[in-house]
């Protein structure tokens, strides 16, 4: 359920203003990948917080448990062996989950009013009551982060603890994380924060380090701090240039312009009707056997 | 002779409950769409039980139809293709408008603008079909890859709003434009007189053996 004490800024299938006369602070969580030593103790504090359990998986050997993000598991702490350079050997360890985008494809798709909302405050989130299963958000998100549940046929992912947040607290994976590498607060402040890590890893001599806010999705909520932000590809597939596939833009904008055009083609048929009438069968043609020889002289046009 | 009593058989019992089941299927289908279309028409889920009701009905209203319009296509393609007065015919459409058929040239069983609805649902529907099994969740979506749901969301509504257009020309035609028309859908038959004023080819074809 929304907060009403949250103005929502953007609605999924709604064509009129929110509540929104509130002023809000655009937070943002900031994640320092350089600082993160793996431990998943986010990925159990988010199972623990949400209630949520995820089902036990098989062993394949390798790191990542579960494999995948799901349902259940809406943070996940990807792990990735990879060469940067030539000769150069990098373990690098990213925790995935909703980066809450300032213009989320998840929410342009959506077609249930009301079921994806974005505050004001920047935390994008799912409204369970109100979604119906379609899974379009999972075709409207650059990231491929929602995940569909078998269960009640909803769809879920990261809310950034929208609960917590809304009463004045951190998200859990925040308050859990003993190195101190995920950091949480306005966005202004934790994108200073994140220049001052970046001029830290340069010194040290990562000359391509950087700051993961991709413009094309409008900045995110979430932020990470990458030593390789040349390259986000090696962090396990974070998209270089992430934004709304040209098609999912098409797909949700081809909508109102369709309904318009139906809504055209009836109305044409309704003036049609009274400009020119029914085309009957005529008491003379019915009994001569013969369809009118001429045109009418004096016809409406 | 009087055209008033003699009746002229236009579709079989079997044609007729087809074409019921497709046109019901088809405002099944539509309505649960539109609800999904724009949200101006959501509350049309409400009709089904709510978005998930409509979320899982409006799949399997869908794949019904494809069926009853599959089974009218493998009937009446061959009396659907265009020929060579058909294109004068469509060179000719204000008069068409302007109910003027006596400038027309002759129709046989369809006009080429039925002609052209037909081909156009010939087109429509295997896209709806194919485009809406890539968005079809749980069942199916998953297993086509993102890029392509995301095409297939395009190709849907694209190729529903062919069929709707198709649609509104096709029932204000039948229901209100053409009248006598309906009785073909609701009974089997049209009158002598109507069938020599709109499809005077096929009206020659259906009465030759008794004149001759």
């Amino acid at each position: 359920m929304t907060m009403q004490s949250q103005d929502v800024v953007k609605r999924s299938a709604t064509t009129r203003p929110s509540p929104s006369v509130r002023h809000g602070v655009e937070v943002a969580k900031l994640i320092d990948t350089s600082t993160c030593i793996g431990c998943k103790a986010c990925q159990v504090a988010c199972a623990e917080w949400n209630d949520l359990k995820e089902e036990i998986g098989d062993h394949v050997g390798i790191y990542e448990n579960p494999l995948d993000l799901t349902a259940n598991t809406w943070t996940l702490m990807r792990f990735a062996e990879v060469e940067p350079e030539e000769y150069e050997f990098d373990w690098l360890i990213r925790k995935d989950g909703c980066l809450h985008c300032g213009d989320p494809g998840c929410l342009q798709a959506c077609p249930a009013p009301g079921a994806i909302v974005k505050h004001a405050n920047g935390i994008v989130d799912f409204v369970s009551e109100n979604c119906v299963g379609c899974g379009y958000c999972i075709a409207g998100c650059p990231f491929d982060i929602p995940r569909r549940s078998a269960k009640d046929n909803r769809v879920y992912k990261c809310t950034l603890c929208s609960d917590r947040v809304a009463v004045g607290l951190e998200p859990i994976c925040v308050k859990t994380c003993p190195t101190g590498c995920i950091s949480f607060g306005s966005k202004e402040q934790m994108k200073a924060r994140a220049q001052e890590r970046v001029g830290h890893l340069k010194a040290r001599g990562y000359a391509n380090a950087g700051v993961y806010d991709p413009e094309g999705v409008g900045g995110t909520h979430v932020m990470y701090v990458l030593k390789h932000a040349d390259q986000p590809e090696l962090y396990e597939g974070l998209p270089k240039d992430p934004k709304i596939a040209t098609s999912v833009a098409l797909w949700s904008g081809l909508k109102p312009f369709t309904a318009g055009l139906m809504g055209l083609a009836a109305l044409g048929a309704f003036v049609h009707y009274f400009a020119v009438g029914p085309n009957e069968v005529e008491d003379e043609e019915e009994e001569t056997g013969k369809t009118r020889a001429a045109p009418p002289a004096s016809k409406e046009d | 002779m009087s055209g008033k009593s003699k009746l002229i058989q236009r579709y079989t019992a079997g044609d007729r409950v087809n074409h019921a089941l497709l046109a019901l299927a088809f405002i099944l289908a539509g309505l649960t769409g539109l609800a999904f279309l724009h949200p101006s028409m959501f509350w049309l889920s409400s009709l089904f039980g709510g978005g998930q009701w409509t979320q899982f009905l409006h799949p399997l209203f869908g794949v019904l139809m494809f069926v009853f319009f599959f089974v009218a296509m493998v009937k009446f393609w061959k009396y659907n293709l265009l020929t060579g007065n058909d294109f004068r015919w469509l060179g000719r459409l204000g008069d068409v408008m302007k109910n003027r058929e006596e400038n027309l040239p002759p129709v046989g069983k369809y006009n080429p603008g039925q002609k052209l609805l037909f081909w156009s649902l010939v087109l429509a529907m295997p896209l709806l079909l194919v485009s809406g099994i890539a968005l079809w969740q749980p069942w199916f979506a998953p297993m086509f890859p993102i890029g392509a749901v995301r095409v297939a969301g395009v190709v849907h509504v694209l190729s529903a709003l062919v069929l709707f257009l198709g649609m509104i020309v096709h029932i204000y035609s039948a229901l209100f434009w053409i009248k006598g028309s309906t009785r073909a859908m609701t009974r089997g038959t049209v009158t002598d007189a109507w069938a020599r004023k709109h499809h005077p080819l096929w009206h020659r074809e259906m009465t030759s053996g008794e004149k001759h």
